[in-house]
């Protein structure tokens, strides 16, 4: 792993966060771990895909770093300074969302004005000429028309609204921004605009993203490292170009394999993952990605995979384990 | 490239919120009639001393039951006649006006801001906070409205004051049940949570990111209640525990009619057509309110 002098802008230190589900009236409930024990770290200037299927905590992970969950166990450090939780207005200031759904996460009833000036009125910065200016700026940079302003959300197109969601997140000047899905529920014209608009502005502005997707088309365009999660647990980080040039977790190759491509001929690809996502109220003992896996080994039912440290990542398998059992 | 924008979205819609809700409300007839019988009712209310000369109060022996302008025997200066003690009933009726609006607007205020308070604590928070509102709304729904406010009544004797604040009392379960499921539906939208990421205070994204998405649910529901109101202080009033003579009340008037029910039925007639025009228009208003401002039909 590259260890730089400065510490990592962002990092996660063994979370872990578990929900209670209840089993009916009576049952007892039963701990839900949509976390267990993820660490990650992100620096500066960085675009860290994560990626993963639906259902293996991405959104719980993103939600813990924009402080809207406490983790259940583990720390969040900022600069390498661990974040209180009475602390959560001063990573408003460093840290921004983008959410997946334009057409929900802004406010139907505030004018487009209001609601990318929002953080600025929320935080005290400014009095109402300098926020009005702000938020000509920011149109400007998100290219949106100035005339835009006045207006609605349900006056704008898909792709609009996640224009206004990015000026709403950069209004701040933060240095880090989540990206949770942010184009996966727009069109795939407007796609490839939001993406390239997020890269023309990580470069313009210094910015950190952590990049929350499925769909691994849009991890490669922008990612320079990448993060591999499966069942609350990450299996497998390593530089982006690495990682699709050799996947080595198996979940990797699988999560590769099933990209579609835009030759029709070739049909649906078979990931040989079946269908079934385990339960993650009783995840599987031994490798929580064993029932799946083609290469599983006996070791693998029993025994949780090591942490095998490469050069730029590691990933957790048993397959790259020092002592291999052929 | 990243930054022109699809041309298709480059012309932005011109109706604004504002101008589609103007549009809607007046392509809705039953939504109109209400806003205008209502009104009317509440400039009567208002000008009563300009409208009749007459004094709802004084009593006149020796003009007993007039009939109303309709029937023969009527007297001119007393257009819908005189009750039994000689009053003007007219004037009874513009007066009483006063007493059954302001039952319904303060009553429905007060059950109103408990309600909503307690329906939006236990959306907004859930947990215990929901369980505990929950068992009250349960509670409170298990008790009958009319038996309570009767004995309440009974104990602390009938006036104006304590018939709003027992209704007031009373009547906030709607408030609550309606406020927990539109608050429960808005709070995990992600507007609300990019406010919280925001920075936003726990105040300010109640108030100012999901009150102004659940308001049409409780002006609808403020609606409701405040035609509720008005009936049970009518009828609080006919069973001699609600206004107390001689306060001009519709309730009261029919009250006060029922014993000459088949000689003179226009003594409970009139006030109680008032009373199903009144709550006709406001339950109209609250009906339409409800469709303009429902989500699904966007146009």
């Amino acid at each position: 792993m590259s260890e730089t002098a400065t510490p990592p802008v962002l990092e996660l230190a063994s979370v872990t966060k578990t929900y209670q589900v209840k089993q009916g009236m009576f049952g007892k409930p039963k701990p839900l771990h949509a976390l267990s024990g993820v660490s990650l770290r992100l620096n500066r200037k960085d675009v860290l895909g994560l990626v993963g299927e639906s259902g293996c905590g991405k959104s719980t992970l993103a939600k813990i770093l924009l402080g809207l969950e406490m983790p259940t166990d583990g720390r969040v450090l900022v600069d390498g300074r661990e974040i209180a939780p009475g602390e959560r207005r001063l990573l408003a200031r460093r840290i921004q969302p983008v959410f997946q759904d334009p057409y929900s996460s802004l406010n139907p009833r505030k004018s487009i004005e209001d609601i990318i000036a929002l953080p600025l009125l929320v935080h005290g910065i400014g009095d109402g000429a300098a926020r009005e200016q702000a938020v000509t700026r920011m149109l400007d940079l998100v290219g949106l028309p100035a005339r835009v302003r006045r207006g609605y959300p349900s006056q704008l197109s898909g792709g609009q609204r996640q224009r206004v969601a990015i000026a709403r997140a950069l209004i701040m000047k933060p240095e880090i921004v989540i990206c949770d899905e942010p184009t996966s529920a727009l069109d795939v014209s407007v796609q490839s605009q939001i993406l390239n608009l997020l890269g023309d502005l990580r470069e313009e502005l210094g910015l950190t993203y952590l990049f929350i997707s499925h769909n691994l088309a849009v991890v490669e365009h922008l990612a320079t490292r990448v993060a591999v999660m499966y069942l609350g647990q990450i299996v497998e980080e390593a530089p982006a170009r690495d990682l699709f040039a050799g996947p080595r977790h198996p979940y990797t190759t699988a999560l590769l394999e099933s990209v579609l491509t835009p030759d029709p001929s070739l049909s649906v690809p078979d990931t040989h993952l079946g269908a079934a996502y385990p339960n993650p109220i009783s995840p599987p003992p031994g490798c929580r990605f064993h029932p799946r896996c083609g290469k599983v080994r006996d070791i693998c039912r029993t025994t949780p995979p090591p942490r095998v440290e490469g050069p730029e990542g590691h990933v957790d398998c048993h397959l790259y384990s020092a002592a291999p059992t052929h | 490239m990243a930054r022109t924008i699809d041309t298709a979205a480059q012309q932005i819609r011109t109706a604004s919120p504002a101008a589609l809700l103007r549009r809607r409300i007046f392509g809705h007839y039953g939504l109109l009639f209400g806003i205008v019988v209502l009104a009317t009712i509440v400039l009567i209310a208002a000008f009563a001393p300009l409208l009749t000369a007459h004094d709802p109060y004084t009593q006149d022996l020796l003009a007993r039951m007039k009939p109303p302008f309709w029937m023969a025997g009527s007297d001119p200066d007393h257009l819908l006649g005189t009750d039994h003690l000689g009053r003007d009933y007219l004037a009874r009726l513009l007066y009483g006006a006063r007493i059954s609006l302001a039952i319904g607007v303060i009553a429905a205020l007060i059950s109103g801001l408990i309600g909503t308070a307690m329906g939006v604590a236990a959306g907004y928070f859930g947990g215990r906070v929901d369980l505990v509102v929950t068992f009250l709304i349960n509670v409170r729904l298990a008790m009958p409205v009319v038996l309570v406010a009767l004995a309440v009544v009974a104990i602390l004797d009938g006036s104006l004051q304590v018939v709003i604040m027992v209704l007031g009392l009373l009547l906030w379960d709607r408030f609550a049940v309606v406020m927990r499921s539109s608050v429960l539906q808005v709070r995990d939208l992600e507007y609300v949570n990019a406010a919280k990421a925001i920075g936003c205070s726990v105040p300010r994204v109640i108030l100012s990111e999901i009150m102004p998405n659940v308001v049409n649910n409780l002006i609808v529901v403020a609606t409701l209640e405040m035609a509720h109101a008005i009936l049970l202080e009518a009828a609080l009033s006919f069973l001699g525990l609600g206004v107390q003579p001689p306060t001009p009340s519709w309730g009261l008037m029919i009250s006060e009619g029922k014993q000459m029910l088949l000689f003179e039925p226009w003594l409970i007639a009139i006030p109680g057509v008032a009373l199903f025009v009144l709550v006709l228009a406001i339950n109209l208003l609250g009906d339409g309110l409800r469709d303009v401002s429902a989500p699904e039909n966007k146009g």
